[in-house]
């Protein structure tokens, strides 16, 4: 079972390539990709400066190329693909069936890698990307239970790749415009989720308020602190009571069915995070190789050590962990 | 004024969780509405099956004699193999045309015999090459997405595709695997008593400051405003505008989508009137490229 981590600059693919990653996987400095924030992500220059560095040391680079372009936009996204192709990159992680459908055409040899975004979430969805653009692994969304990744891992075509530890999205990936509802950009359309030229943090006179394009997403006593206003994570009013209609501020965590996924035939984990700090990289790259190295080494007598919990909790989005929907009452 | 041929009018699929009486009858009143084109199934939730597949199929024949052209429209997310096999059936069966909702139901039908489709607008078809590829693989009718601005819709090269746009509705923003209804009532969905059934057009999400922001529908995050694009009745690219049936007032849009499709009104004059068919407002921020909640006014449009 591979281990793919998040490079969102060269500090964090060397954290990441040096902590044991089997996989990194980066995108440009453009809208062609999921995390489009300012002051991330590779010029051409340090691209190639990074593919070096780690195909060097044996670990592998996946370029995202994983957001939807409008018509006019499609060149911008071709030459992503080309660029790609250029620096030789392992793989490319698409959602676009154009975009991948030029990578076929011009690129034939390049490996294609489905994207979350690309919202395969059945045997059936994956095997039709596999049957129309080759693709040699997709990366499913976080809506699964465990038994039924397994059912998809036995009918899919080809090796399937979930996310292990990060930021966890509650709806499915590549369909959700809570974001562009309320801004006019999301993930698809931007490669991001609540830009933060949308965001306000507001003292009134007792509380702190979090806004997205003046829309409330959260209010706490002035003492306390609030979370970044991503909508699914937000307080409001259901039937008249106050809470987390959606979900907490919480991170995914699969170290305790580490086991498990590699039994049912998992190919890889990926971590989430390319807007993370490089220490923050290191320290999850660090703590999922030892847990993935044990539970390979020794799948029966695989534990879950209080060190690893620990270190992930305290890295994770308001200190908690999950699940989701890999267990089914979350669900 | 109104450009030719006269658009059609479709229904969307009933995306909340009405009981079987009610459906059956709301679809005799369909049967008698000036609708032209309806959308059938179950979309949102599998576990709700107050009504069979045989018994969508009987309401669908009662339709087509009513002559109607009845589409069947399948499952959003798809996560269970049981939710496959349903769908199957629905992509190999011959009689009625087939609305996917998700890449397994383009994958079903178009290994199907009659490999016709009309892509849903929960397919992500962002540009012409994604849309030819479609195409070439049984794509009939395209449900434009959420997302599309008017601009980026004429931008495409639409020869040969019949062309929809969700014109009266909700809007559909988001699947998860979690059902919020049921978690709004401290309860899991494997146990979820069916408790949407409490919700026949959807459970209010306000901010703490009593905005409708949201509705959530089961596993389905809805918008809190009504989209209204009965102004695209003008747009050369459109070829049908597709209302989504609610509780109230349901009459009342159609009678004005028709009145102003066939000109007796304007889109303007029927606009004053459909704000009163929501009680959470109107939208149409998306189709003029701004955040999809907005709503621009007439006077203001570009």
């Amino acid at each position: 079972m591979e281990l793919v981590c998040p490079a969102g600059n060269l500090p964090s693919l060397k954290a990441a390539v040096k902590a044991g990653a089997d996989a990194v996987y980066m995108g440009l400095q453009n809208a062609t990709n999921a995390r489009h924030f300012a002051g991330l992500n590779f010029t051409e220059k340090q691209m190639t400066q990074g593919i070096e560095f780690a195909q060097s040391r044996g670990c592998k680079v996946f370029l995202a190329v994983n957001t939807y372009p409008y018509c006019h936009d499609l060149p911008t996204w071709q030459l992503a693909v080309d660029t790609a192709a250029e620096l030789k990159v392992d793989a490319l992680i698409l959602a676009d069936m154009g975009v991948m459908d030029y990578a076929c055409e011009k690129h034939p040899d390049l490996n294609i890698h489905l994207s979350v975004q690309g919202s395969a979430t059945s045997a059936a969805a994956v095997n039709f990307f596999a049957e129309q653009f080759n693709i040699k692994r997709a990366v499913i969304p976080r809506v699964l239970s465990i038994k039924q990744v397994a059912h998809l891992v036995n009918n899919s075509l080809v090796p399937i790749e979930v996310f292990g530890f990060g930021s966890l999205c509650v709806m499915v990936e590549g369909r959700c415009l809570l974001s562009s509802y309320a801004t006019g950009l999301g993930p698809n359309n931007h490669g991001a989720c609540s830009p933060a030229e949308f965001v306000e943090w507001k003292n009134t006179d007792n509380h702190l308020e979090t806004r997205l394009n003046g829309i409330l997403i959260d209010q706490v006593p002035k003492d306390e602190s609030v979370g970044y206003p991503v909508i699914c994570k937000g307080r409001y009013r259901v039937n008249d009571q106050i809470g987390y209609a959606i979900e907490e501020p919480t991170s995914l965590n699969t170290l305790s069915i580490l086991a498990d996924l590699q039994a049912i035939g998992v190919a890889a984990v990926k971590v989430e995070g390319r807007q993370r700090s490089p220490a923050y990289v290191k320290q999850v790259t660090e703590v999922m190789r030892a847990a993935i190295d044990q539970s390979m080494q020794n799948p029966k007598t695989y534990q879950v050590s209080p060190e690893w919990d620990q270190t992930l909790d305290n890295l994770s989005e308001g200190q908690q962990t999950t699940l989701g929907a890999y267990y089914r009452k979350w669900q | 004024m109104i450009k030719n041929p006269v658009k059609k009018l479709s229904l969307a699929p009933i995306a909340y969780y009405w009981d079987k009486a009610t459906v059956q009858t709301f679809y005799r009143q369909v049967a008698e509405s000036p609708v032209d084109i309806v959308y059938l199934g179950e979309i949102t939730c599998s576990k709700r099956r107050a009504l069979s597949l045989a018994d969508w199929l009987q309401i669908a024949r009662d339709l087509t004699a009513a002559g109607k052209q009845v589409v069947l429209s399948t499952l959003a997310l798809v996560e269970a193999a049981s939710e496959l096999s349903v769908m199957t059936k629905i992509c190999q069966q011959n009689d009625f045309l087939v609305e996917a909702n998700d890449m397994s139901a383009v994958q079903l039908c178009s290994h199907a015999e009659n490999s016709n489709f009309v892509a849903g607008s929960s397919l992500n078809i962002y540009n012409q090459r994604s849309l030819d590829k479609l195409k070439s693989l049984g794509l009939h009718r395209w449900v434009l997405p959420l997302e599309h601005n008017q601009q980026a819709v004429a931008d495409f090269n639409l020869e040969g595709v019949e062309v929809e746009l969700m014109a009266w509705g909700r809007l559909s923003l988001a699947y998860s695997a979690r059902c919020f209804t049921a978690r709004t009532h401290n309860r899991t969905k494997d146990q979820c008593g069916f408790v949407c059934d409490q919700y026949p057009d959807g459970l209010s999400l306000q901010t703490q400051e009593n905005d409708n922001f949201l509705v959530l529908n089961g596993i389905q995050t809805q918008s809190g405003t009504v989209q209204n694009l009965i102004e695209a009745v003008n747009d050369e690219h459109i070829d049908i505008l597709r209302i989504a049936p609610q509780q109230n007032h349901f009459s009342k849009i159609i009678e004005l989508f028709d009145a102003v499709r066939n000109g007796q009104k304007t889109p303007a004059e029927a606009t004053q009137q459909l704000a009163e068919c929501s009680l959470t407002g109107t939208s149409n921020g998306y189709w003029h490229k701004q955040a999809g909640k907005d709503y621009i006014s007439a006077q203001n449009h570009a």
